[in-house]
C-alpha cells in the first residue's frame, strides 16, 4: 500500500515528527511524502533521505506562509485525483487545522495525536489518550482517506539516508488564505518542548527564588540537551512563559526522561507528562502525589539536588 | 455585532475516568462547561464590554448540557441554544461541526464564533477548524488576544514556534486560548438569570438537516495499562551523593 505523508515545516525548518511518521509509513510500504511551500524543494530531497519513495511537490509563492485554507485545498485536490487509503500527519498546531478542513472537504476523519497505529487490510486501528490521558481508547475512520494525526516522540525517527534518491513531482498549488499575517514574534531558541527527549520541569517548589531556580533548571536540562518545563502554578504565578507550560492547558509531552523539580503533581499537570518513559520527582514533601508517578524521588530541595544533579550528570557524561 | 460561543459539557477535569463495559465512568464527579470553553465565553465577554456585542452560547448534547450553557449566562452571555436531538448521540467531530455551522446559521447575522482550544473529553481540537470550512468563514485558532477593528479582527497568536499577528475579515471563526485571562466567576445577579432563562431546544428537524454521515468510530475504550506505581526513594549522607545514586539509577534505565 502507498501512504501519504505531509511534512509539516515553519519557514522550511520541519517538524521531527513528520520523519516519525515517514518511517511508520514506511512499515506498511511504499510512501510518497508532501511537501508543499515556497522554496522548499531541499525539503523534498531530506524527505527522500528519510525513506520517501517519491515526492509531491508544491512550490509556490501561494503557499509562502501556511494557510490551512490553501493548504487543505492544494491537497484535496490532489487526494481527488488519485486518491489514497491512509494520509498522515505529525501532530502540530498546523496540521490540526489541515487535517480538520481536508476532513470536511473529502468527507471523511480525522484520527488525531494518536500513540498506536495497527493496519489491518488497508484500514487502520488507532490508539488514542482521551479524558486528558486518563484513558486510551482504539478509534477507525470507516471512510476514505484516512486521515491519521501522530503524536510527536510516539513512534520511532528513521535515520536518514545520505543522497538517497526519488522522484519529486511537481504539483499545482491552489490559493485560499483567509487570514493575513502581519508579524511574528519568535518564542525562545532551544529545543522544541514536544520534541525534546529530555524535559526538565520545575513548579511552585521554586517560588523562594523562582530566578534562580529556572535558571538551575534549565543548567540541568542544557547538560541533558533537553528542554525545560513547568507546571500551570508557575506560569500563573508569573515565574516563566506559557509556552513552557505542561498539563491540561498547556502542551503535551513525552520525553524518555521527565525530571520534575518542585511540581505537586496536579492531575492538570499529570496529564501533559504521563506518557513520559523515565519519571524522576524531586520534593520537599514526601506525601506529594507526583511521586505516585515516578519511578525514582527525592525527597529534598530543589535548590541544592538540582545543581548537584547537573554536576553529577556533566561529570558522568564526559561534560 | 454578534458572537457565538460554542461550548460542550465535559465531565470535571478532577473527576477519575474509568473504562467500564467500554464506557467511560466519572462516578460522582459533576459534569461542567468544558475548562477551555470557559477561556471562549471569557473572550466573548471581554468583546461584549469592548465593542458592544451580544453573547450567544451553544451547545450540543443532552438535555443535561443545559447546565453548561447556564455556567455561561450566568458569567454573563445574553442567550442560549440547545441543539439536541436523540439522532446525534453520536457524532463524530465532523458531524458536530455541520450541526453547529447549521446552527451558526440558523442564529444569523453572527460576526464571531468563538470556541475553547479542545475539549477535555476527546479533545481532537479538530471542531472550530471544520465549523469553519463548513461556514467557508477564516479561521483564527490559538487566539490570546483580539481587537475588532472595524469589518475585520486582529489577533494575536501563539504556534509552537512563537507569536503570530493575524487579521481576517468578518464573519470568523477563531479558538481562543487561556491568555485571554482568567474566566470571570458568575456574579449572583448572573446566578440568578441563568436561573430564569428560557433556553431554546433546537431539533434536527429546525435546522433543517438530516444526521451527519459519521466516519470515526470508537472501537475500543480502556483503561491505560498500570503504571509501575513503585517509586524508589534515593537517600543519602549529602546532596552530592544523591545525586550521584540518582544519575546511576537514570543511566541504567537506558532512556538517554
Amino acid at each position: 500500500m502507498n501512504t501519504w505523508v505531509y511534512i509539516d515545516h515553519f519557514n522550511g525548518q520541519p517538524a521531527p515528527a513528520s520523519w516519525e511518521a515517514l518511517g511508520l509509513a514506511k512499515t506498511f510500504g511504499a510512501a510518497t511524502a508532501l511537501v508543499f511551500g515556497q522554496n522548499v524543494e531541499a525539503l523534498a530531497k531530506i524527505a527522500l533521505e528519510y525513506g520517501a519513495d517519491s515526492v509531491l511537490l508544491a512550490d509556490d509563492p501561494a503557499l509562502a506562509v501556511f494557510s490551512p485554507e490553501a493548504f487543505t485545498s492544494t491537497l484535496a485536490a490532489l487526494a481527488s485525483d488519485s486518491p489514497p487509503a491512509l494520509i498522515l500527519f505529525p501532530t502540530t498546531s498546523r496540521t490540526r487545522e489541515l487535517a480538520a478542513m481536508l476532513a470536511v472537504d473529502l468527507v471523511t476523519g480525522v484520527l488525531v495525536d494518536v500513540t498506536g497505529l495497527e493496519l489491518a487490510d488497508g484500514r487502520v486501528i488507532a490508539t488514542r489518550p482521551v479524558y486528558e490521558g486518563k484513558l486510551l481508547e482504539k478509534t477507525t475512520c470507516s471512510a476514505s482517506p484516512q486521515l491519521v494525526t501522530l503524536r510527536a516522540r510516539a513512534f520511532p525517527k528513521p535515520t536518514p539516508e545520505a543522497g538517497r534518491a526519488g522522484e519529486i513531482k511537481k504539483v499545482s498549488a491552489q490559493a485560499g488564505g483567509a487570514a493575513v499575517i502581519e508579524g511574528f514574534v519568535a518564542g525562545e531558541q532551544g529545543v522544541s518542548l514536544t520534541d525534546a527527549g529530555v524535559v526538565v520541569s520545575a513548579g511552585r517548589g521554586v517560588s523562594n527564588d523562582p530566578a534562580e531556580g529556572f535558571k538551575l533548571v534549565a543548567e540541568l536540562a542544557a547538560v541533558l540537551g533537553g528542554a525545560v518545563g513547568a507546571s500551570r502554578a508557575a506560569v500563573d504565578a508569573g515565574y516563566i512563559p506559557y509556552a513552557n507550560q505542561i498539563g491540561q492547558t498547556g502542551k503535551v509531552v513525552s520525553p524518555d526522561l521527565y525530571i520534575a523539580a518542585g511540581i505537586s503533581g496536579a492531575i492538570q499537570h499529570m496529564s501533559g507528562m504521563r506518557s513520559s518513559k523515565l519519571i524522576v520527582a524531586i520534593n520537599k514533601d514526601a506525601e506529594a502525589p507526583i511521586f505516585q508517578a515516578a519511578r525514582y524521588g527525592v525527597v529534598g530541595d530543589l535548590f541544592t539536588l538540582v545543581p548537584a544533579l547537573t554536576e553529577a550528570f556533566k561529570k558522568k557524561l564526559g561534560k | 455585532m454578534k458572537i457565538v460561543v460554542c461550548v460542550k459539557q465535559t465531565p470535571d477535569s478532577e473527576a477519575k475516568l474509568t473504562a467500564q463495559n467500554g464506557q467511560p465512568s466519572w462516578g460522582d464527579a459533576p459534569l461542567v462547561i468544558n475548562p477551555f470553553d470557559e477561556y471562549a465565553v471569557e473572550g466573548a465577554l471581554q468583546q461584549k464590554e469592548a465593542v458592544d456585542a451580544s453573547v450567544t452560547a451553544l451547545c450540543i448534547g443532552p438535555e443535561a448540557a443545559r447546565d453548561a450553557l447556564k455556567h455561561a449566562l450566568a458569567m454573563g452571555a445574553d442567550e442560549a441554544i440547545l441543539v439536541s436531538d436523540p439522532a446525534l448521540e453520536e457524532l463524530d467531530s465532523a458531524g458536530a461541526a455541520r450541526i453547529l455551522a447549521a446552527a451558526i446559521q440558523k442564529i444569523g447575522d453572527a460576526d464571531l464564533v468563538f470556541f475553547g482550544r479542545q475539549t477535555i473529553d476527546n479533545g481532537t481540537g479538530l471542531v472550530p477548524a471544520q465549523v469553519a470550512r463548513v461556514l467557508g468563514w477564516p479561521l483564527l485558532s490559538l487566539v490570546g488576544a483580539m481587537t475588532v477593528e472595524g469589518a475585520e479582527i486582529k489577533v494575536e497568536r501563539t504556534i509552537e514556534e512563537g507569536k503570530q499577528i493575524a487579521r481576517a475579515k468578518l464573519p470568523a471563526v477563531l479558538s481562543i486560548m487561556q491568555s485571554v485571562g482568567e474566566p470571570r466567576y458568575p456574579s449572583f445577579m448572573g446566578i440568578r438569570k441563568a436561573g430564569k432563562a428560557t433556553i431554546p431546544v433546537w431539533t434536527l428537524a429546525d435546522l433543517g438537516i438530516a444526521a451527519p454521515a459519521q466516519a470515526v468510530w470508537r472501537a475500543e475504550l480502556l483503561n491505560p495499562p498500570a503504571h509501575d506505581s513503585h517509586c524508589e526513594i534515593i537517600k543519602a549522607d549529602s546532596p552530592e551523593a544523591i545525586a550521584e545514586a540518582l544519575v546511576e539509577k537514570i543511566l541504567a534505565e537506558k532512556v538517554l
